[in-house]
């Protein structure tokens, strides 16, 4: 079958997308348990190499892909954490690299943080957590089928939401919508 | 023996699939099959501008369109930080209430026809054709509004509105009644659906379900009381939880609902005040740079947007977190042991909606 890219973009691009010439960042604002987080975080984590920060009103821990595993692991089972829940799962293409998200939400605690890992697009391997929440299933299914972000270790990882034999990343930025013109 | 259930079907509740795996008439493995309605409308999201992709979340959940477009207006007012206002809180809290009971009720009808009850759906299309009939007088449309817009709603109430909500949630209050005495405790059904699909609570969170399903397994957990936003902390309501975790109590976790959403319109029409319903927003609305990821509570579920913007008029990236998506993968669980015969009951327990499964 043809995919969109082979299709040739006969017409000269356009500037689609407009930006403020200076663009503002929204701020970061964690509330008190997200405070609270926050600060125990270096303790629970502190034999792995990670980066805390903080983006509108998550806590956010960059990992690489390797520990990805391991830091869920702990984040799920270590009592002052208690993520139980993971709220989502989404990769998002900044064209350098992928990023894959992994939202946590805990329960009983009520306080949420965001996993976040980077992988090249061209070699594009995390390692599984659907052995950690089984939910994540789905999820990397889907991520493997959009992004093509192959978690290493997953037991069935074949499209989900796309038909067998579907050529193609359609999530990526590189996979070009079908040309046509608004009147 | 391994029987292929849809993927057209009556019962699958849109174009679904489901692989059993049979020994006897007991289900040995289940496998779902998803993504006959994949449209890409995540994808989709990053070419149109914001005003453009509320119509998109409209078809994302089709029975409960307004709260697919209030988790997505929500998502870019918490990037550029705006107020909005009161009344506009107002208007979206009421509509998105009266459009969970208008999916509740479909539900209701649609499971009784599940479980072999004829009688259901007439009645629970009857009282959801009060609720379109009053969504037709405010937003113009039956099913796909495209009425909430960020920082506020598109426009005011008609000046009848309290007066007709007041009389809806009469004949709601009476009708949801007829509708639990004809079908809740009728033997028949709970023959059909008591200690059927059960899964427990930790179970049930392991998988990522929330709303009824997971609710009904004992877990009280409700994004609009463990996370609240709008104005939902200033209504008064009680939160229904099972405890058996079966179809039942995922049935009537939903019925209960309904009251509750009663209860909360009630309340809301008395408090609410005239007012502005729009915050200021330029015509063109570009949040500034960042995400932002944000819950509601959907009919069902945690219906949650993460929202990425590059400061640009159009998103970077757009997430739906889908209610359905997360409580279907959990089918594979409930249908292990279970007969045959059961199955199309624990698929209608889940309430899926297949237009937010596939997105």
């Amino acid at each position: 079958m043809t995919t969109p890219q082979e299709k040739k973009p006969a017409k000269p691009e356009r500037a689609t997308h407009r930006r403020e010439p200076e663009v503002p960042v929204a701020p970061a604002a964690l509330d008190e348990r997200g405070k609270a987080l926050a600060a125990i975080l270096p303790q629970v984590f502190s034999g792995l190499d990670v980066q805390i920060s903080a983006a509108m009103d998550e806590v956010v821990l960059a990992a690489k892909p390797q520990d990805v595993p391991a830091v869920c692991r702990i984040a799920k089972e270590d009592p002052r954490l208690d993520f139980d829940y993971l709220r989502c799962l989404s990769v998002v293409d900044y064209i350098e690299r992928l990023e894959v998200d992994y939202h946590l939400f805990s329960l009983d605690k009520r306080h949420k943080m965001v996993v976040k890992t980077s992988v090249p697009p061209d070699a594009a391997n995390v390692p599984t957590v659907s052995g950690v929440w089984r939910g994540a299933d789905w999820y990397e299914r889907e991520g493997h089928d959009l992004f093509g972000v192959v978690f290493d270790g997953h037991p069935n990882l074949r499209p989900l939401l796309l038909y067998e034999g579907f050529e193609g990343h359609p999530g990526r930025k590189s996979f070009l919508f079908h040309e046509y013109d608004e009147w | 023996m391994m029987l292929n259930l849809g993927p057209q079907h009556p019962s699958t509740h849109g174009v679904f699939r489901l692989v059993l795996w049979l020994d006897g008439e007991r289900i040995v493995r289940a496998e779902p099959h998803i993504g006959y309605l994949h449209r890409g409308s995540e994808k989709l999201c990053e070419r149109e501008d914001y005003t453009q992709i509320i119509t998109l979340f409209d078809r994302l959940d089709y029975v409960a369109n307004l709260n697919g477009e209030l988790a997505f207006c929500m998502a870019a007012e918490k990037l550029m930080g705006l107020e909005v206002p009161d009344r506009a809180w107002y208007v979206r809290s009421i509509l998105c209430e009266l459009n969970r009971i208008a999916s509740h009720m479909l539900f209701y009808g649609v499971y009784g026809l599940d479980t072999g009850a004829m009688t259901p759906i007439l009645y629970g299309f009857r009282e959801r054709e009060r609720i379109v009939l009053l969504f037709e007088a405010v937003t113009g449309a039956r099913m796909m509004h495209n009425f909430i817009r960020v920082g506020g709603v598109k426009q005011d109430l008609p000046e009848d509105f309290v007066q007709r909500v007041n009389k809806l949630t009469d004949e709601l209050k009476r009708g949801i009644e007829e509708c639990d005495q004809l079908l809740t405790n009728s033997e028949l059904f709970l023959a059909r659906t008591k200690g059927v699909g059960s899964i427990d609570g930790p179970t049930a969170r392991d998988y990522g379900c929330t709303g009824p399903v997971l609710r009904a397994s004992g877990v009280k957990e409700d994004v609009r009381v463990s996370e609240p936003y709008g104005i939902y902390d200033r209504f008064e309501f009680g939160i229904p939880v099972g405890s058996n975790g079966d179809c039942w109590d995922r049935y009537y976790i939903r019925v209960e609902e309904m009251r509750q959403s009663l209860s909360i319109i009630e309340q809301a029409v008395k408090q609410m005040e005239p007012g502005p319903i729009q915050a200021k927003v330029r015509r063109i609305a570009r949040p500034p740079k960042g995400e932002a990821y944000v819950r509601t509570e959907s009919p069902r579920g945690d219906f949650a947007v993460f929202l990425v913007s590059d400061g640009g008029d159009k998103p970077y990236r757009v997430k739906v977190r889908a209610p359905s998506f997360a409580n279907l993968q959990s089918i594979t669980h409930m249908l292990r042991d279970a007969y045959i015969a059961d199955a199309v009951v624990i698929l209608g327990s889940i309430d899926i909606i297949l237009g937010e499964v596939d997105r």
